[in-house]
């Protein structure tokens, strides 16, 4: 069925398919209207959950991850300074193995307060154990609000699961968006099922401390996790391909890169644009290439050391920076070539800070910029010094 | 049918914990699952108590329990029971176990949510007066007087400056369904109570005085003497919230002493008779007004 919905609309869809049992949430922009339709779908009677009206963000992962060591299915949703709020449960739920799905609505922090898009709240937040997805567009945000389960409730996986979706740009734009048959879903996602959790047969003491001799185990496992959850990733997309017809790539999404001279690396929407601009620059007969990186975790290190290996440069635009260093993104690219011994220069544009809109000026900028050699770090459009 | 000694239960559900000997408020945590018996499912915030039972592989609980973010007493405790309950699992008893700090500071917001929301829980906050797991800072629930390593008895300031916020009116200011104080001096009309709250339907909240003998500065055998003779002095009192009304379980009349309550106490050595009087006054100000509203 076709229908004409924005992202947060779309993830919403997604949700009602997947059918958490507990949904706490608290509402923030651009995330709210999520919450308000799932309000709606609890009240119609189309989604079976329990909605809980939790006080703040912070109790809302909490809630969430006490559902989950009750064994059942969870979803939370925040942005910005609500993720910030809840931090201490990040990795909370990700030591705890509670495969929690939240979507993010990516904003900007304060201060200075601003509600619009920029992806610095849930980068900053890349090392709290969760894995992280960056959607592009209102389709892949509803595919990943069911994909996500799928992958972090698989045995092999067991991980929490941060959807990120653009604010605004995303959140708040409208598309036509399938959504796929409510049996058929069921057929690609199982109910959760977990040993993780209560038990009255045999009663569990679970989220416990671990010291010096054995914490670093439960750490360790953890980033094997990781590790398994490619392959996990890669069967629910071939699981969801074959049943719903869509494809998606892995970790990243390659678009012109097997013969690309410049390519650029950059996550979520901005990708749209950046695969205009190649096509604009290819008809002059500059070999452009785009590289979406998908998940931010686990990370496509070996995707982008295949795809940047013949290029003459290469670029990242990213809605982040790490003050006193260059973006995230940037830094975990250049490691991913660093390992590879993939020399191709690589540059940082940073952009988008704060909703400010990237133009087709500014990515004809960094493609016809990466060839003579830029800063490291560029603020584009800044206008000031 | 009244708990005693002969009907509790026998099964240990905290046992082979590591808390400090003459410990309180593992007495209340022990107490409590006695009575609410294997079907419970506990969530205890950091503090003595998750410090003392959780030490991966020395897990402590007979029942499942999982340890909470310190804030997060209350909304896991939300989540724990919404989750089992979509379980198709009935008759079962979603307790959290919180410090003072834990309860008055820094999760009040979750405790006053969960309480708004009407959940189907029962909160146990074990009260002995100071941050006592990071060795003896002023709480919220720390009373006027007493010396801790953050209020420090010294020529400028002779200890906390603060009386002890009403955790229990606070409650009772929300309607809530059921609230209780108590102590584990009394410890039946604790576990009495602890009873009566796993019978009533909706968030429950009960605060057990709960001394700790290396904090307060008494020996490890004068745990439950101290936590009687609070009561005794009129320094703390028995009594219930429900049904929209105050009811005073115990009225001693006439009061002990409570400058011998407090003098036997390491935290209040430092207290002057006009410090004790301070005190006193606050006591009779509030016990007025107990005798004069309260049922």
């Amino acid at each position: 069925m076709k229908r004409f919905l924005s992202g947060d609309e779309a993830f919403a869809e997604g949700i009602r398919l997947a059918c958490p049992d507990v949904i706490s949430a608290y509402p923030i922009t651009p995330q709210t209207v999520v919450v308000e339709r799932l309000s709606e779908m609890v009240e119609d009677g189309s989604l079976d959950s329990e909605f809980i009206h939790v006080e703040s963000e912070h109790s809302a992962l909490s809630c969430a991850i006490g559902a989950s060591a009750a064994g059942v299915r969870t979803f939370t949703a925040t942005s910005s300074q609500g993720l910030l709020y809840m931090a201490e449960g990040l990795p909370y739920a990700a030591g705890g193995r509670f495969p929690v799905v939240m979507m993010n609505a990516n904003r900007a922090t304060a201060l200075p307060w601003n509600i619009y898009g920029d992806q610095r709240d849930s980068l900053a937040l890349l090392d709290t154990g969760w894995i992280q997805e960056y959607a592009a567009d209102a389709q892949e945000a509803l595919d990943m609000a069911v994909m996500s389960y799928y992958i972090a409730e698989h045995r092999d996986v067991s991980t929490p699961f941060m959807v990120n979706l653009d604010g605004f740009v995303l959140t708040h734009t409208y598309e036509n968006v399938d959504i796929p048959d409510r049996e058929r879903v069921r057929e690609f996602l199982p109910p959760y099922e977990t040993e993780n959790c209560f038990d009255f047969e045999h009663p569990k003491n679970i989220g416990f401390s671990a010291g010096p001799e054995t914490n670093f185990i439960f750490k360790y496992k953890e980033h094997r996790a990781f590790e398994r959850a490619i392959h996990v990733i890669k069967e629910a997309e071939r699981r969801f391909g074959e049943l719903f017809g869509r494809k998606y790539t892995g970790l990243a999404e390659e678009y012109l890169t097997e013969d690309a001279d410049y390519v650029i690396i950059t996550l979520g929407t901005a990708a749209g644009l950046c695969r205009t601009i190649a096509d604009e620059l290819r008809r002059e007969g500059v070999k452009a290439g785009v590289l979406r990186i998908r998940y931010m975790r686990p990370f496509p290190n070996e995707e982008i050391a295949r795809a940047l290996k013949n290029a003459k440069a290469a670029a990242v635009l990213e809605k982040d920076i790490s003050f006193g260093n260059a973006g995230t993104v940037y830094v975990n690219v250049a490691a991913a070539l660093q390992w590879a011994g993939v020399s191709t220069p690589l540059y940082d544009f940073v952009g988008g800070l704060g909703g400010k809109d990237i133009t087709h000026a500014d990515i004809r900028n960094i493609y016809e910029s990466m060839g003579k050699g830029a800063p490291r770090v560029t603020f584009m459009g800044i206008g000031v010094e | 049918m009244a708990i005693t000694a002969k009907n509790l239960d026998k099964n240990e559900y905290f046992y082979g914990h590591k808390a400090c000997a003459g410990c309180g408020g593992s007495l209340a945590v022990r107490a409590a699952l006695k009575v609410l018996g294997e079907k419970s499912a506990a969530v205890l915030p950091a503090g003595c108590m998750s410090a003392v039972g959780f030490n991966f592989p020395q897990l402590c609980f007979g029942n499942n329990a999982i340890i909470s973010m310190f804030a997060g007493t209350a909304s896991m405790l939300t989540g724990v029971e919404a989750g089992l309950r979509r379980r198709g699992i009935k008759d079962f008893h979603a307790v959290g176990f919180a410090g003072d700090g834990g309860t008055a500071d820094i999760g009040i917001q979750a405790l006053s949510g969960a309480i708004d929301r009407g959940d189907d829980i029962i909160y146990i906050c074990y009260d002995n007066e100071a941050y006592m797991n990071t060795g003896i800072q002023k709480s919220g629930l720390t009373p006027f007087g007493a010396r801790t390593t953050t209020t420090p008895a010294g020529k400028n300031i002779r200890g906390n400056i603060r009386p002890k916020k009403n955790m229990f009116e606070i409650a009772a200011a929300h309607d809530i369904p059921y609230a209780a104080t108590a102590t584990i001096g009394y410890i039946n009309d604790f576990m009495e109570k602890v009873d009566k709250a796993s019978r009533i339907k909706g968030t429950k909240y009960i605060h057990v005085i709960a001394p700790c003998p290396t904090g307060w500065g008494i020996p490890v055998d004068a745990t439950v003497e101290a936590a009687r003779e609070i009561v005794d002095c009129g320094l703390w009192y028995l009594a219930e919230y429900e049904n929209g009304e105050f009811k005073i379980n115990r009225d001693p009349g006439e009061f002990t002493d409570p400058a011998e309550y407090l003098k036997k106490q390491g935290r209040f050595k430092h207290l002057t008779d006009e410090d004790v009087d301070v005190i006193i006054k606050s006591r009779d100000k509030k016990w007025e007004k107990i005798r004069r509203e309260w049922k």
